[in-house]
C-alpha cells in the first residue's frame, strides 16, 4: 500500500542523508521525497510517499524515528489528509489545433501555461499524484518534451498539527 | 573562564568526561590533537598497532565496564582502517566515541591528501555521526556524543573534526556541559505498565515458559532482576551468544545458549513454549531460524529498549518499549502481588521434560581415539583453570561458539565477542583493552590460527604497554567455520579454508618479547595452563594443537524450526 509520512526533522548538515541512506540500506522503497525548511529554520520537514504492507511502513517509521535527527514521523495516511504535488511540463505545441487541445485540457483540470514559445508550451499544475498522472493521460495526442514532478507534499486535514 | 585550542579541548573535554584511556595512532590531521595529548598526563593513551584495533580496545572496555570507550584516528586510511571496527560494536549495540580527525574545513570536498568523508563511509554503522564546524562548539558535540552513545540503545558515535578546528593558537572560552537536552533524542524511560500487567498475566497462566534473553540484560545492568524474575516464576532461562552471563551459567535454570549453535535443550525448550518472554534480544536470524516456523504454538512477549527491534522479524503478541532492568523490577512485583503463583504441577511436567532433553544431549563431545586435543577440552580446562571466572575474549570462529557453549559464564560483561558482525580480528585488542582496565583479572583471548593473524601485530602494542594478557590459540590449521560449513554442504571441498604456512607461534611471541607455549597433548593442558595464568605479569601465547576435524555441535538445519539440528555429524533430530 502507498504511505505518505511526514517527518519533522533537525535542519542539519547530514540530516537529510541519513534519511536516504535509511532508504537505501534497509531496503525500503522511496516513490517520493521532498524536503524544506519550515517557518522555523532549525527546523525541516519532509514528506516521503513509500510503498510497503503495514508491516514495513511500522519499520520504516520506527527506523525514520531512531535517526538523531528526527524529531517526529506521521504517517498521514492513517488520517484524513491533504497532499499535492506540482508539476511543470513542456510539450510540442507547435500547431494552432495542438495548442488549443493543450490549453483546453490544462483548464478542465485547472492548469495554467505559464510559458511559450512559437513551438511549446510549459504547463504548471497543482494536485494529487493520481491528478497529475491523468493529466499526462489526457494530453497522450500532444507529444510531451519534458516533465518535472516536485514529488508529493502533504498535510492532515483539521485541526491537526505536526509541531514540536 | 579558561581559554583552551579546539585540540585542547577535544582531551579536556574526555577528561570532563571522566575517560582514562584513549586508543589511538597519529597522523596529520591529527597532530594538533596529539600535541595537545603530550602537554597533559591526565588523559593515558594507547598507541595501537593498526587503528581497527584501537576501536575494538575501546569497545571491549565498553563491554566490559558498560561505560563508552574511545578511539582516536586520523583522517583519510585512519578512519577507514576504523570502520571494521565501528561496525563491530554498531551491531552488537556498544558504546563508543570515535574522534576521526579530517583535512581543514576548506579542503573538504577538493581530494585534499588524506581526504576521505568519513561521515558518509561510516553513515550505515553509526548511532550518529557530528561534524566540527566551528571550534567552540567540541566540548557541547562531544558531550552530546557521549550522551547518545550510552543511554537508550547505545552505539558508535563519530566525531570528525577538521585540522583547523584544532589550531593551538585559537583559543576559546573553555566549559564541559554539564547535562544534554535534545529535543530530537529523548529514549523511552520505562515501559508501559498496562503491557507489562498483561505479559504477567500471560507468564502466569503459562504452561510451558521460557526467558530467552540477551546483550540488553547485560548493558542494562539487569542480571540480577533477571534471576529474580526466572526464580520467582520457575521458568528456564536460554541466553542470546550477547546474553551470555546475564544469568549464572551453573544455574539450574539455565538450559544454555539457543540459536544456531545452541544448545539441544535450549532449542527444544524454544519450539516446545507456549510463552516466550524475550528480554533485551532481537529475533535475530542466527536465533530464530527459520522464521515460518519458529517457536509454532508461543505467545511472545518482547521487552526491548528498541522499538525497532520489536516486531521487526518475529511479531510480538505483547510488545514493550523500555529499559530492561525497570520493567523487569516491575514485573517481579506483580508476580509477587499475585493472587495465585504459577502453576505448579505445569512446572513440574515441564522441568520434568527439560531435564529429558538434557539427559538426551547436555553437551557432550566424542573424545578423539587418537589422541587429539578436543577444542570442547581446551575450553573445559579454561573454565577450570580460571574457575569460570575470566573475562573471555573471543575471536570468530568454531573457537569462539565452543567458548560460548562450554565456558560457564557465572557473571556479566565476562564474555566479550563479536557476536553480530562476527569480526576475526577482535579478539586480541579485546582482551588488551579489558585487560588494560582489570589489571588483576584473569583476561582470556581465545582464538584461532586464523583470526589471531588478523591483529597479530597488536603483540608489540602489548610489549609497550605490559598487557599480559593469555592467548588460548586452538590451532586446528584451518579456517575451520568455514571447514564445517564446507564439510557439510560442499562434499568437503575445502576452497581456501586450509592454513598452508603457519608461524611458529611460539617464536613469534618470543620475538615479541613474550612467552610461547605449544601444548598438543592432553595430559599436558593443565599444568601448562595453570603455568600460564601463574605469570600474571606475562603476556602468554598457548598454540594448542586440536582436532582439525571437528564441528560445531548442535547445529541447526538451515531454515528449519527450532528443534530441527544436526547433533553430531551423523546424528539429527
Ligand atoms: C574479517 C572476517 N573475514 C572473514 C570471516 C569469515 N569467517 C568466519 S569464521 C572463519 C574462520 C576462522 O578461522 P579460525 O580463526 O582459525 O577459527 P576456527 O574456526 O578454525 O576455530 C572465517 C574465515 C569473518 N568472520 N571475519
Ligand atoms: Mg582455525
Amino acid at each position: 500500500m502507498r504511505h505518505i509520512l511526514s517527518v519533522l526533522l533537525e535542519n542539519e548538515p547530514g540530516a537529510l542523508s541519513r534519511v536516504v541512506g535509511l532508504f537505501s540500506q534497509r531496503n525500503f522503497n522511496i516513490e517520493t521525497l521532498t524536503v524544506a525548511a519550515t517557518d522555523d529554520g532549525t527546523l525541516s520537514r519532509m514528506t516521503v510517499t513509500t510503498l510497503g504492507s503495514d508491516k514495513v511502513v511500522e519499520q520504516i517509521t520506527k527506523q525514520l524515528n531512531k535517526l538523531i535527527d528526527v524529531i517526529k514521523v506521521v504517517d498521514l495516511t492513517e488520517g484524513e489528509h491533504i497532499e499535492r504535488e506540482l508539476m511543470l511540463i513542456k510539450l510540442k505545441a507547435n500547431s494552432s489545433a495542438a495548442r488549443d487541445e493543450i490549453k483546453r485540457t490544462a483548464d478542465i483540470f485547472r492548469g495554467q501555461v505559464i510559458d511559450a514559445t512559437p513551438n511549446t508550451f510549459t504547463v504548471q499544475l497543482a494536485g494529487s499524484s493520481d491528478k497529475l498522472d491523468a493529466f499526462i493521460n489526457a494530453l497522450s495526442g500532444a507529444s510531451l518534451l519534458e516533465v518535472v514532478r516536485s514529488g508529493v507534499s502533504g498535510i492532515a486535514r483539521g485541526e491537526k498539527v505536526l509541531s514540536l | 573562564m579558561e581559554l583552551l585550542s579546539g585540540a585542547e579541548m577535544v582531551i579536556r573535554a574526555l577528561r570532563d568526561e571522566g575517560v582514562q584511556h584513549i586508543y589511538g595512532y597519529p597522523g596529520g590531521a591529527l597532530l594538533h590533537v596529539y600535541d595537545a595529548i603530550f602537554q597533559q598526563d591526565e588523559v593515558q593513551h594507547v598507541l595501537v598497532r593498526h587503528e581497527q584495533a584501537a576501536t575494538h580496545m575501546a569497545d571491549a572496555y565498553a563491554r566490559a565496564t558498560g561505560k563508552a570507550g574511545v578511539a582516536l584516528v586520523t583522517s583519510g586510511p585512519g578512519a577507514t582502517n576504523a570502520v571494521t571496527g565501528i561496525a563491530t560494536a554498531y551491531m552488537d549495540s556498544i558504546p563508543m566515541v570515535v574522534i576521526t580527525g579530517q583535512v581543514m574545513s576548506f579542503l573538504i570536498g577538493e581530494d585534499a591528501f588524506q581526504e576521505t568523508d568519513m561521515i558518509g563511509i561510516s553513515r550505515p554503522v553509526v548511532k550518529h555521526s557530528f561534524s566540527v564546524q566551528r571550534p567552540e562548539d567540541i566540548p557541547s558535540i562531544i558531550k552530546k556524543a557521549f550522551h547518545i552513545a550510552q543511554t537508550g540503545r547505545p552505539g558508535p558515535v563519530v566525531v570528525d573534526i577538521p585540522k583547523d578546528m584544532t589550531t593551538p593558537t585559537e583559543r576559546y572560552e573553555y566549559e564541559y556541559p554539564k547535562s544534554v537536552k535534545m529535543r530530537s533524542y529523548n529514549p523511552v524511560s520505562r515501559g508501559h505498565s498496562g503491557q507489562i500487567k498483561k505479559a504477567v498475566d500471560l507468564l502466569l497462566g503459562a504452561k510451558r515458559p521460557v526467558i530467552y534473553s540477551g546483550g540488553g540484560i547485560i548493558m542494562g545492568d539487569a542480571h540480577v532482576e533477571l534471576a529474580e524474575l526466572a526464580r520467582s516464576l520457575n521458568v528456564p532461562v536460554t541466553n542470546t551468544l550477547m546474553g551470555l552471563g546475564g544469568f549464572p551459567g551453573t544455574d539450574r535454570q539455565f538450559v544454555g545458549m539457543l540459536g544456531m549453535h545452541g544448545s539441544y535443550e535450549a532449542n527444544m525448550v524454544m519450539h516446545h513454549a507456549d510463552v516466550v518472554l524475550a528480554i533485551g534480544a532481537r529475533f535475530d536470524d542466527r536465533v530464530t531460524n527459520g522464521v515460518d516456523k519458529f517457536c509454532p504454538t508461543a505467545k511472545i512477549i518482547h521487552v526491548d529498549i528498541d522499538p525497532a527491534s520489536i516486531s521487526k522479524t518475529i511479531t510480538a503478541d505483547i510488545p514493550i518499549v523500555g529499559p530492561a532492568r525497570d520493567i523487569i523490577k516491575e514485573m517481579i512485583q506483580l508476580v509477587k502481588g499475585a493472587k495465585t503463583g504459577p502453576d505448579a504441577e505445569a512446572a513440574k511436567q515441564w522441568w520434568q521434560q527439560i531435564d529429558e532433553w538434557r539427559a538426551r544431549h547436555g553437551g557432550r563431545f566424542d573424545i578423539n581415539d587418537e589422541g587429539l586435543m578436543k577444542p570442547q577440552q581446551v575450553i573445559e580446562m579454561l573454565s577450570k583453570v580460571t574457575n569460570g571466572d575470566a573475562y573471555v575474549c573471543s575471536d570468530v570462529g568454531q573457537h569462539q561458539m565452543f567458548a560460548a557453549q562450554y565456558y560457564k559464564f557465572n557473571q556479566p560483561k565476562r564474555w566479550i565477542n563479536s557476536g553480530g558482525l562476527g569480526t576475526m580480528g577482535f579478539g586480541l585488542p579485546a582482551a588488551m583493552g579489558v585487560k588494560m582496565n582489570f589489571p588483576d583479572a584473569h583476561v582470556a583471548c581465545v582464538t584461532g590460527e586464523g583470526s589471531i593473524q588478523m591483529n597479530i601485530q597488536e603483540l608489540s602494542t602489548c610489549q609497550q604497554y605490559d598487557i599480559p594478557v593469555k592467548i588460548i590459540c586452538l590451532n586446528n590449521q584451518s579456517l575451520g567455520m568455514v571447514r564445517q560449513w564446507q564439510d557439510m554442504n560442499y562434499e568437503s571441498r575445502h576452497s581456501q579454508s586450509y592454513m598452508k604456512s603457519l608461524p611458529d607461534f611460539v617464536k613469534l611471541a618470543e620475538s615479541y618479547g613474550h612467552v610461547g607455549m605449544k601444548v598438543d597433548k592432553y595430559a599436558d593442558l593443565e599444568g601448562a595452563m595453570t603455568e600460564a595464568f601463574a605469570m600474571t605479569d606475562r603476556l602468554v601465547f598457548m598454540d594448542i594443537a586440536v582436532d582439525p576435524f571437528e564441528h560445531v555441535y548442535p547445529m541447526q538445519v538451515p531454515r528449519g524450526a527450532m528443534r530441527d539440528m544436526w547433533l553430531s555429524k551423523t546424528e539429527r533430530t
